[in-house]
């Protein structure tokens, strides 16, 4: 799998939110198996300097980082943001978030285009945070990502993939663009049913970040990533309305009744 | 003069971008810089002049999703 032109091995991207502390967010990334963990931009206070010591922890992980514009309502916010986080973590990618809906955290799909456009042509590389929508995705293409992350339900609600049949047309629809579920991914097998599906990986954070326990948990969404992908390249069969027979009726025995 | 450093009023007595981060407690810092809602790089800061009333947002890494 390679995102613009990165080859990488783990198909799970981690987030680094909400851990209990950061020895145990730095244990849950080594028991993913992540390559890739994304990270944010915050005010820094010139007093306390906190966003220095975190960034001296990242590094020391060893990962790439991939920026978000995490929190962003316009386009003008978002591509500000994108620019301070090339700066600072001196990479091209960029998370594009554009937040529509405070309640569902939805994407704003038509701001996300837009700003997608700009960054793009900027020589960003640009991993849109998106709904399952077909043309909003066409549309994104055309603005020059490369990558696309629908999302599986609204951010931090742990449902799942709400919305199975679109995430299958849009795999369907783009083939050769890489497909990365993120966000609303609750348990093991959420991930495992987009990677069935032939999604290329899936970017989590809270229902590692909030398990019990963190590193456990890294490590069965790691398995379960693992599993999903084997069964998709392995071609898994489609449901059927009636029953049929595994074992052979013809030979079976004559015994009355 | 008066300027707005993250939301808070402070008063410097910079004139550039620079010395105001310098100034600020950002000496030697990994931050990224912004200006009245435009970004400023690294390298443009010491010729960017600050004005009265001007917002400067500074940004550090930190955990995100």
């Amino acid at each position: 799998m390679s995102f613009y032109g990165v080859d990488l091995s783990s198909r799970l991207l981690l987030g680094t939110a909400r851990y209990p502390s950061p020895a145990i967010l730095a244990e849950a990334v080594k028991a993913s198996g992540a390559e890739v963990v994304t990270v944010s931009l915050r005010r820094e206070s010139g007093a306390q300097r906190a966003g220095q010591a975190f960034w001296s922890f990242i590094r020391e992980l060893g990962v790439r980082v991939l920026p978000n514009t995490a929190g962003c309502h316009s386009v003008k916010e978002a591509v500000t943001t994108a620019h301070m986080a090339r700066e600072l973590f001196d990479t091209p990618w960029i998370k594009l978030e554009v937040i529509g809906e405070s309640d569902t955290l939805q994407p704003d799909v038509f701001g996300l285009v837009e700003a997608a456009r700009i960054l793009a042509e900027d020589g960003f590389e640009v991993f849109p945070y998106t709904t399952e929508d077909l043309v909003v995705a066409d549309r994104l293409v055309q603005a020059g990502c490369r990558v696309l992350m629908p999302w599986g339900a609204p951010i931090g609600s742990a449902r799942g993939l709400n919305n199975l049949y679109g995430l299958k047309a849009l795999r369907a629809h783009f083939p050769d663009i890489p497909l990365v579920v993120d966000a609303g991914i609750g348990v093991p097998s959420h991930a495992a049913a987009a990677m069935e599906l032939g999604y290329d990986a899936v970017l989590l954070n809270t229902a590692v970040a909030e398990a019990g326990d963190p590193a456990g948990m890294a490590r069965a969404f790691a398995l379960a990533i693992e599993a999903g992908r084997l069964a998709f390249l392995a071609q898994p069969l489609e449901p059927r309305d009636m029953a049929a027979p595994s074992t052979p009726v013809i030979g079976k025995a004559v015994l009355g009744g | 003069m008066q300027i707005f450093l993250n939301g808070k009023a402070r008063e410097v007595e910079a004139a550039t971008l620079d010395a105001a981060l310098n100034a600020l407690g950002f000496r030697d810092a990994v931050v990224a810089t912004a200006l009245n809602g435009r970004f400023v790089a690294k390298g443009a800061r010491p010729a960017t002049t600050l004005a009265e009333g001007d917002t400067i947002e500074v940004v550090a890494p930190l955990q995100g999703g």
